[in-house]
């Protein structure tokens, strides 16, 4: 189980005034879910993850992972306790094979291609034309996504985070990542967070949580949270609403 | 187990331990072998096509003619130091008409001392034509004293008609200084692929020179350069592609610097022929921080991430 108690997140800026990301957020997410966070752009969905992950330190607040205080735990040790990541933009290593990364990624130097080729076929890469290819510059920014992803299947963790995985990738490979997670959530073996605006994503979560102005706004299941999703589209902004209505 | 001591008596476990970083010989190998052990020959090895003899124009190293139509045989002549002294050999290949050939040289040296070790080796190669070289050598220091080891090799190779060469030169640590020139001369249809990989630490300087020189018509050459250089050490690189005929040329340096490490990059292009097509490109950067939160993410912690990216950058 993921508790985040009193979880805030802030940066300043540069006059030296405090701009608040995180307001405050309380949460707890239940073993083996798939939530599915969602919300506007700049709303703190990336940093809410980040903080789970420990790419970024939390101002005030606490993290338990399985009852555990992970707030002040390196990314490491998070990764060992079983918590990984899908990077929104993944880098790129010269030098370093698709192989290498899935090797790294399930901690076994040998892994056997068959394997690879299994993980690979997961995000719809053919581990023929993809497991000896360095993972750089030379691959689209769609295949590179979808290494990224194959990496943190490899990881085989108890909590999977990915961050918009369908940035990038075209509708063939969309289809058969959601059925990937679809396949994953079925087994009910990990805990699986997803940042998504895709509604086909949407639709596979047990519930949704939607980050706005760095607080939660809603949370339910499918049925309760669309409707409020689309009628917040213009609430929002007064000039975008007149706009709208000329 | 490396077997090379119990094989060849001339053969101790410094110098084995040597064979096998820089050219991976943990016995004796099949094919032409030549050991060069503190200026003297550790072992030599002729075969039915590779013949190795000594040179008798007062240089010191060997002459290794390889007939023509030789496939798929291999030629060691590494080198190992294990005195302070300075070495410096000549040696000239002549590899016949339609050759396919691969050839390990390489240098280790062992500073156990306060002295200076250096080896200078001038290799110059004559590649027959429609022949097809690898060419590999790596070079390595080591000592537990405060000697100095210092390795300024040389590469000369005329390649004839349709011949190719791919030298993969790699310098994988220990080498205190280095001044390093090659050059390639390609004729008709003939192809030269280097990959240079270079190593550097503690106050370490490496300086490499290198022209690739398309004279024929569609001969091809490419240059990858890839260095590490970390701590105070510092590089130095200029790899030049001359074009004089309608040719394709490529010149990509790629540097990682960390700590003090500092990277002069100059990859040139000089086209003499308006069909020459020459590209070059260098980058020069510290180890991206998002490529360590990555391995990171993947369990490693943020020492063995860097590592990783070095080993795989230089791989």
């Amino acid at each position: 189980m993921l508790e985040l108690k009193n979880l805030s997140y802030s940066v300043r800026n540069d006059d030296g005034t405090e701009l608040p990301i995180l307001n405050n957020i309380n949460l707890t997410i239940e073993d083996n879910k798939l939530v599915v966070f969602t919300g506007p752009n700049g709303g703190g969905k990336t940093t809410l993850a980040k903080a789970i992950m420990g790419l970024i330190q939390p101002t005030s607040g606490e993290i338990f992972y399985d009852g555990i205080n992970i707030t002040h735990m390196s990314i490491t040790e998070r990764a060992r306790l079983g918590i990984s990541y899908g990077f929104q933009q993944p880098p790129r290593f010269k030098g370093m094979t698709v192989r290498n990364l899935l090797c790294i990624a399930s901690g076994n130097a040998n892994l056997p291609a068959q394997q690879c080729c299994a993980y690979l076929a997961q995000v719809g890469l053919c581990a023929n034309d993809y497991l000896d290819r360095e993972v750089d510059t030379s691959l689209s920014g769609g295949e590179v996504k979808r290494i990224e992803i194959a990496t943190v299947l490899a990881r085989k963790g108890s909590m999977m985070i990915y961050d918009e995985p369908e940035a990038g990738i075209d509708l063939w490979s969309f289809a058969r990542l959601t059925e990937t997670f679809a396949e994953l959530h079925k087994k009910h073996e990990s805990t699986m967070i997803i940042i998504s605006h895709q509604e086909r994503i949407i639709g596979l979560a047990d519930e949704i949580i939607v980050v706005a102005n760095g607080s939660i706004r809603h949370r339910g299941d499918k049925d309760a949270i669309l409707p409020l999703i689309l009628a917040d589209t213009l609430a929002d902004c007064a000039i975008t609403k007149e706009c709208s209505i000329k | 187990m490396n077997k090379l001591t119990q094989e060849l008596n001339t053969i101790d476990e410094i110098d084995a331990e040597l064979l096998e970083k820089i050219a991976d010989m943990l016995d004796k190998p099949a094919g032409a072998i030549n050991i060069r052990k503190n200026g003297g020959c550790a072992a030599r090895v002729s075969t039915e096509h590779i013949k190795i003899d000594s040179r008798t124009d007062g240089h010191e190293g060997i002459d290794i003619r390889i007939l023509p139509g030789t496939k798929n045989e291999t030629c060691h002549i590494p080198v190992v130091m294990t005195r302070n002294i300075t070495d410096a050999v000549y040696n000239d290949f002549y590899i016949g008409e339609d050759c396919d050939v691969t050839i390990i040289a390489g240098c280790g040296i062992h500073n156990s001392g306060c002295g200076t070790s250096q080896h200078d080796g001038i290799h110059t190669f004559h590649i027959g034509k429609n022949s097809r070289v690898h060419y590999v050598e790596k070079h390595y220091g080591e000592g537990d004293g405060n000697g100095t080891n210092i390795m300024n090799p040389q590469t000369i190779v005329y390649l004839a008609e349709g011949s190719s060469i791919h030298m993969d030169t790699a310098q994988i640590g220990g080498i205190d200084s280095t001044k390093r020139y090659t050059r390639f001369e390609c004729s008709d249809g003939a192809e030269a692929v280097v990959t240079e990989r270079l190593l550097t630490h503690g106050t370490q300087s490496a300086h490499s020179d290198m022209d690739l020189v398309l004279n024929g018509v569609d001969s091809k050459g490419r240059v990858i350069s890839r260095s590490v250089a970390k701590e105070n050490s510092v590089q130095v690189f200029h790899p030049n592609v001359i074009g004089n005929n309608a040719c394709f040329g490529h010149v990509q340096c790629d540097s990682i610097i960390m700590d003090q490490g500092r990277v002069e990059s100059i990859p040139a292009v000089t086209a003499n022929n308006t069909d020459a097509q020459l590209i070059h490109e260098a980058a020069i950067g510290k180890i991206a921080g998002d490529q360590l939160l990555k391995l990171m993410t993947l369990g490693l912690t943020e020492e063995e991430a860097e590592d990783r990216i070095l080993k795989g950058f230089l791989a």
